[in-house]
């Protein structure tokens, strides 16, 4: 502290004359002998400091963010002269209350004179080249001294003891505020809040002006009501004066809490983002890295590669238009029931399977049965046909769903079939016929296949269909 | 498709990917003439002005703004010039906005290179292609509106709904049916077939069907 001019040193002093008259404690006696001094050498004390800051404990008395609540003067006095800041705050208060508030500018002058721990220069020497800080101080302690002044017009006891007192306290606030380094900025927003709004302005200089002399008028003829009513008989006369109050709290720190209001959601939206980018990569990593790798594993084998490469496009598919995961669930909709079958079919039998869907509704035990023998289909035409590719074309009407399985393979007689070969017979004709559906086999040896399923919609199913259909 | 008997159409590949382009060079190369190559909408509309080609392959997704910009730029000054849309994401946003925009036909990037030069042949003279996607796209945005309710109609209200022929037809090239099976199928000639689906296209630009806007933006290709 030694080097850094009378505004440091005054702040030791400053800090001193809080503590003396304090109630006994367990440190007073190591205390009281500067206490003392201060105490009584008020009127002088620029003159002193020198000579007790000797008596320190070699460190000089720094402001301690790490263990703060307000602005570390507590903790920092604490370990200067070896008290716990717990007891150098509790004679805080008690000074305060029996200072009638006197601590709090103290306090504060202390917050901008004192340096903080590991820190060159104290707030002070930031905030005097701070003019519009200043012009704000002495605007806000003019505005304070106005109300006060109003009040004491209106012979306000409460407010005539502890209000003036508070004067320097909030220019001194003020220029904290504005020059207090951002870190310890952060955790001062608890604190100062509400005077942000004025001191860290975002609006023009002057939307600030008209809205604080509005406020300040608000304010003035609110309390004046509020303060007079007492005489009053009629009952309208406070709620007046709250309503002005109300109306000027609103106007002065109504931008302030917009503000707080807006930076959540930014803040809100860009963890959103951000979790949205962590989600892509793990997504693209769990499955197009890894599919990627099982490529390269199997370079010698055009079939797998192909089967891998087609489940992953699909995959990548589902996720990036339907925005949906491709999971294992079953299935509610039409058409998510004919995906799980292009989907099992592909893996199964390494086959790609095409699918277009047309119109969609909910599943019921018609449809169930409709898909199951959909499915038996397209697995017969995996299986035998021989086919590159098998198309999957399911398209629900109002009257009716339908299921074309079709393949370009070699392709059979139908005639020829045995009657009791099972996946047609049983499968596919019995299932349907059961449901009330139909199946058309179209096929000649030689030019592939072509199953037609055609389930008529109950009236519940077709009922729901209007909502349903996207 | 006999592309023999005609003269090679000429082809510019508008695509961001380099890759991309040199492997459909290297595969339609034959079929085809490629004429020129761009990578971004600035450059293709330079490059197609000057060139004037038969068809444009055009990736729907470019990095200067859609397919669409493209297509808008071109169609101001050469209108005979014919766009085949190509697409891998099948956003069904970007695929009605380049046909809206005037594109003949839309096919995925997956598609089979004796498919990818047939398709261009056709879109060269004047027919439409749809991939199977894009025809149950149709189906779908065209599908009878039971209640009605969001339907607004065109001017014409014949663009706003598709004969059952149409749809018959659709729905083959749903199924991967080609133009030559559906006229077999249903005792058709070919000719008949691209007239059906050159209509189905004008519908798809033309119409002011509310719900074919709606349902791209709501509903995602396959």
């Amino acid at each position: 502290m030694a080097g850094k001019g009378p505004a440091g040193d005054d702040s030791c002093v400053q800090q001193e004359p809080s503590q003396p008259p304090g109630p006994p404690f367990r440190v007073r006696d190591r205390h009281a002998w500067h206490g003392e001094r201060d105490w009584q050498g008020r009127p002088d004390w620029r003159g002193r400091p020198r000579r007790w800051r000797r008596r320190g404990n070699g460190e000089p008395l720094r402001r301690d963010p790490e263990d703060r609540l307000a602005g570390g003067v507590a903790a920092g006095v604490g370990a200067w002269r070896g008290f716990s800041p717990t007891t150098v705050r509790i004679v805080f208060v008690v000074v305060a209350l029996i200072s009638q508030g006197w601590t709090i500018p103290v306090y504060l002058a202390c917050w901008l004179l004192i340096p903080a721990k590991g820190a060159q220069a104290n707030i002070w020497s930031r905030a005097r080249h701070d003019s519009r800080g200043i012009a704000l101080a002495v605007a806000l302690g003019t505005v304070l001294l106005v109300l006060l002044g109003l009040a004491s017009v209106l012979n306000a006891g409460l407010i005539n003891t502890y209000g003036w007192q508070q004067v320097p306290s909030v220019a001194f606030l003020v220029l904290i505020w504005r020059n207090a380094p951002d870190s310890e900025q952060e955790a001062m927003r608890h604190l100062v809040e509400p005077l942000e709004s004025l001191g860290g302005g975002q609006g023009t200089r002057r939307g600030l002006g008209i809205r604080l002399a509005v406020a300040v008028a608000l304010l003035a003829a609110g309390f004046g009501w509020l303060l007079t009513s007492h005489e009053s008989i009629a009952l309208l006369r406070p709620l007046a004066g709250l309503i002005l109050v109300t109306a000027g709290i609103v106007v002065l720190l109504g931008p302030w809490w917009l503000r707080i209001a807006r930076d959540l959601v930014l803040e809100r939206q860009a963890r959103a983002r951000a979790e949205e980018r962590a989600d892509i990569s793990s997504r693209v990593h769990d499955s197009v890295l890894q599919t990627l790798a099982l490529i390269q594993r199997h370079a010698d084998d055009p079939q797998q590669i192909v089967q891998l490469a087609r489940a992953q496009e699909r995959e990548l598919r589902s996720w990036l238009f339907e925005g949906r995961t491709l999971g294992d669930g079953d299935a509610t909709t039409f058409v998510e029931g004919i995906r799980q079958i292009q989907r099992d079919v592909e893996a199964r039998h390494g086959v790609p399977v095409e699918i277009v869907t047309v119109g969609d509704c909910p599943l019921d035990d018609d449809l169930n049965a409709l898909l199951a023998a959909g499915r038996e289909a397209t697995v017969n035409a995996a299986k035998w046909s021989g086919a590159r590719v098998i198309s999957l074309y399911a398209e629900v009407e109002p009257e009716q769903v339908e299921v074309a399985v079709r393949d370009r393979g070699k392709g059979f007689d139908p005639d020829a079939v045995p009657s009791d070969r099972k996946g047609l017979a049983e499968s596919i004709h019995g299932r349907m016929t059961r449901h009330g559906g139909s199946v058309t086999v179209q096929s000649a040896v030689g030019e592939g296949a072509k199953v037609t399923l055609t389930m008529p919609r109950s009236a519940a199913s077709a009922e729901a269909k209007g909502g349903s259909r996207r | 498709m006999s592309t023999e008997a005609r003269t090679l159409p000429r082809v510019v590949l508008v695509d961001d990917h380099g890759l991309f382009r040199s492997g459909v060079r290297a595969e339609i190369g034959r079929q085809v003439e490629v004429v020129g190559e761009a990578d971004d909408v600035g450059p293709a509309i330079d490059v197609i002005g000057r060139l004037v080609p038969d068809v444009v392959l055009l990736d729907v997704h470019l990095p200067g703004g859609g397919g669409q910009a493209v297509i808008a730029a071109v169609k101001r000054d050469h209108p005979e010039v014919r766009f085949l849309a190509l697409s891998a994401s099948d956003a069904p946003e970007d695929v009605i906005a380049v046909i809206r925009a005037g594109a003949r036909g839309y096919v995925t990037k997956t598609i089979s290179t004796s498919d990818l030069a047939d398709a261009i042949q056709r879109v060269a003279d004047g027919d439409a292609v749809f991939s199977h996607r894009l025809a149950g796209f149709v189906l779908d945005a065209f599908a009878a509106s039971p209640s009605g309710q969001d339907v607004k109609p065109s001017f014409d209200p014949e663009l706003d709904q598709l004969t059952s022929r149409e749809r018959e037809v659709l729905r083959l090239i749903a199924q991967g049916y080609t133009y030559k099976e559906i006229a077999r199928e249903l005792y058709i000639s070919v000719k008949t077939v691209e007239s059906h689906v050159s209509s189905v296209l004008r519908k798809l630009q033309l119409s002011s069907r509310h719900q074919l806007t709606r349902w791209a933006a709501e509903r995602r290709l396959t």
